[in-house]
């Protein structure tokens, strides 16, 4: 679960943006929609602790994080929470499989090859786990980067348009199995986007 | 990198092997004389066997000075006739205790015409005991080809490590024998051919005695019972005949003085290599890491600490700088290999390829020092990445 109360930040003084207050319960999904320029993304960074907010309170699992320091934050970023980012980015040296282990290994956790495995059949590129990841469509790397958000059954996944690159079909996919995952490891979904599409498929949402 | 310390090991290499060669040749030998001309030349001709010889002396001459009072031992040489590029050396069996050579088979020759030949001629020229060859005048392959007078191999030596193992050895009165012969026949050449042939024959079953006195050698090495008093003689010899004396400890450290500042020219060069190729693989990681900085930012976000993906960065410099050094060092001992395939074709040379030096255990802590510097300037960089602002601008 994740909630946030009177969140703000600011890059100077004059760009000051000021975040609606939501929470997410566990199995729940947000949407936060907002045209370029709105704070989308800051307000995911802030709610990954990849920014430190100027004002207000975010808490994960009822735990108060605003106030985490730069190495305590990354610890808890790596256990607690999954980020699919707009463009799918990995690791180029490493193979498919590895770019998910690695998930485990950075945070510290053993490495889970057989959830490995699952996520890729369920995801459908289990056949793909041996080759460098550049060599796999645009679809199948936004595929393989929610498997890697998934790794550490993190309790919350933030998703960064993770649908803007991809047609109409995949985009579908993609949320529906999104869902489909939150369910089953219990975490909250927050999908940031501009994506009008995915209006409807949301009960939950806000506009920034 | 690579290339730099390529050049480098292989600089260090093949002194030091033309270092160990050279003195290990020159060991027990306090002078040599010879005719008039370079001194350097004449130990190059006389204990490397490299050069031409200078001219001839008188063995009269040469006798006279081995029963001086203050000469331990000599040793006569007399050059001047080769097979297929080797050189056939007459002097006696003293030449070969010189080196300690044992034999591999076969005996020392004991009549004029018996031959016996170093390892190395053995296995180049495919000979065995019993073989019969006939000399050429001069060390080229083209040469004269001393066609009356066979020589033929009595035993082949072991492997010496030493220029004994590029030469035939053969008692001084072949190489008095073939030559007369060679004069004689210039001389009568046209005049009365049928009678030198019936000559021959009578000849190749008789060893003539020969008149000492008149013969000529080469050089003659000498060996000095005090080798101060033994200055003084080869001053007086220098002053007074028309002798040459020369000392091969300073005739090779005048040559080694000459070569000296090529090898040092060339070390500067290696070395500035070595520098600009630490610059590359700056500039390359430099590259790499912002062509990266996403993946950073990446590996950052999912947990890494910056400290780690600092040591990571720097393991990538070091293990450029490794396979840099490997690389390196086999390159330099394919070139030596080259060099030394060469060099033996030409001067009968041969190095010692595989042995690693200690000067190269330095080099290889020079080059991951460059390796780590060149990596870990760049890799600071990780300590500034923004995460968020990367993430956000890709």
């Amino acid at each position: 679960m994740i909630a946030t109360q009177n969140l703000t930040f600011a890059y100077t003084p004059e760009k000051r943006f000021d975040f609606p207050n939501f929470s997410c319960a566990d199995r729940e999904t947000i949407l936060i929609l907002g045209k370029s320029g709105k704070g989308k993304t800051t307000f995911l960074h802030l709610m990954a602790l990849l920014l430190k907010p100027t004002g207000g309170n975010i808490q994960i699992n009822n735990q108060e994080i605003s106030q985490l320091s730069v190495s305590q934050a990354a610890n808890f970023r790596a256990k607690n929470v999954g980020i699919i980012y707009q463009k799918p980015h990995f690791v180029h040296s490493l193979s498919v499989i590895d770019n998910l282990l690695l998930a485990n290994y950075l945070a510290g956790k053993n490495q889970a090859k057989q959830l490995a495995q699952q996520l890729a059949e369920s995801l459908g590129f289990s056949e793909h786990l041996l080759k460098k990841t550049t060599q796999l469509s645009q679809g199948e790397q936004q595929r393989v980067s929610i498997a890697r958000a998934l790794m550490n059954k993190p309790s919350v996944i933030l998703a960064d348009e993770p649908t803007s690159s991809l047609d109409d079909d995949n985009c579908m996919k993609v949320i529906d199995l999104l869902k489909k995952q939150i369910q089953e490891i219990g975490a909250s979904l927050v999908v940031v986007t501009h994506d009008q599409r995915l209006k409807e498929v949301f009960e939950k949402r806000i506009e920034l | 990198m690579a290339l730099g310390i390529a050049i480098i090991s292989l600089l260090l290499l093949a002194g030091k092997q033309i270092e160990e060669k050279f003195t290990r040749n020159v060991a027990g030998i306090d002078m040599v004389v010879g005719a008039k001309g370079s001194p350097l030349q004449l130990i190059l001709a006389s204990i490397y066997q490299i050069d031409s010889p200078t001219g001839n002396i008188s063995m009269e001459e040469a006798n006279r000075l081995t029963r001086s009072p203050l000469v331990k031992s000599t040793i006569p040489l007399s050059m001047g006739d080769s097979y297929q590029g080797y050189r056939i050396v007459g002097s006696n069996e003293k030449y070969l205790a010189h080196f300690q050579a044992e034999f591999a088979t076969g005996k020392v020759f004991s009549k004029t015409m018996e031959i016996v030949i170093g390892s190395k001629v053995a296995k180049n020229l495919n000979l065995k005991i019993d073989d019969v060859f006939s000399s050429q005048h001069g060390f080229d392959k083209e040469g004269q080809a001393h066609k009356e007078k066979q020589f033929k191999v009595v035993g082949i030596l072991k492997t010496t490590n030493s220029v004994l193992d590029q030469l035939m050895i053969t008692p001084l009165e072949s190489v008095w024998a073939v030559h007369e012969e060679h004069h004689e026949e210039e001389a009568g050449k046209g005049a009365n051919v049928l009678k030198l042939l019936e000559d021959d024959s009578v000849r190749a079953n008789s060893i003539r005695p020969v008149q000492e006195d008149s013969k000529e050698i080469t050089s003659l090495l000498v060996k000095f019972r005090n080798p101060v008093m033994g200055m003084m003689m080869a001053r007086s010899i220098n002053q007074n005949s028309t002798l040459q004396t020369a000392t091969p400890a300073i005739e090779i450290n005048r040559l080694f003085a000459l070569l000296g500042v090529g090898v040092d020219a060339l070390k500067w060069i290696a070395l500035v290599i070595i520098i600009v190729s630490g610059l590359s693989v700056f500039v390359s990681l430099y590259n790499s890491l912002k062509e990266r900085k996403y993946e950073m930012a990446l590996m950052l976000s999912m947990g890494a600490s910056r400290t780690k993906l600092f040591l990571l960065l720097l393991l990538e410099g070091l293990i450029i700088s490794v396979i840099g050094f490997v690389i390196g060092i086999f390159l330099s001992r394919l070139g030596l290999w080259i060099m030394s395939k060469n060099v033996e074709q030409n001067f009968h040379y041969d190095f010692n390829v595989l042995s690693l030096l200690t000067e190269e255990f330095y080099l290889f802590l020079g080059a991951l020092l460059i390796g780590l510097l060149a990596a870990a300037i760049p890799s600071l960089g990780i300590y500034n990445i923004n995460i968020s602002k990367t993430l956000a601008d890709e």
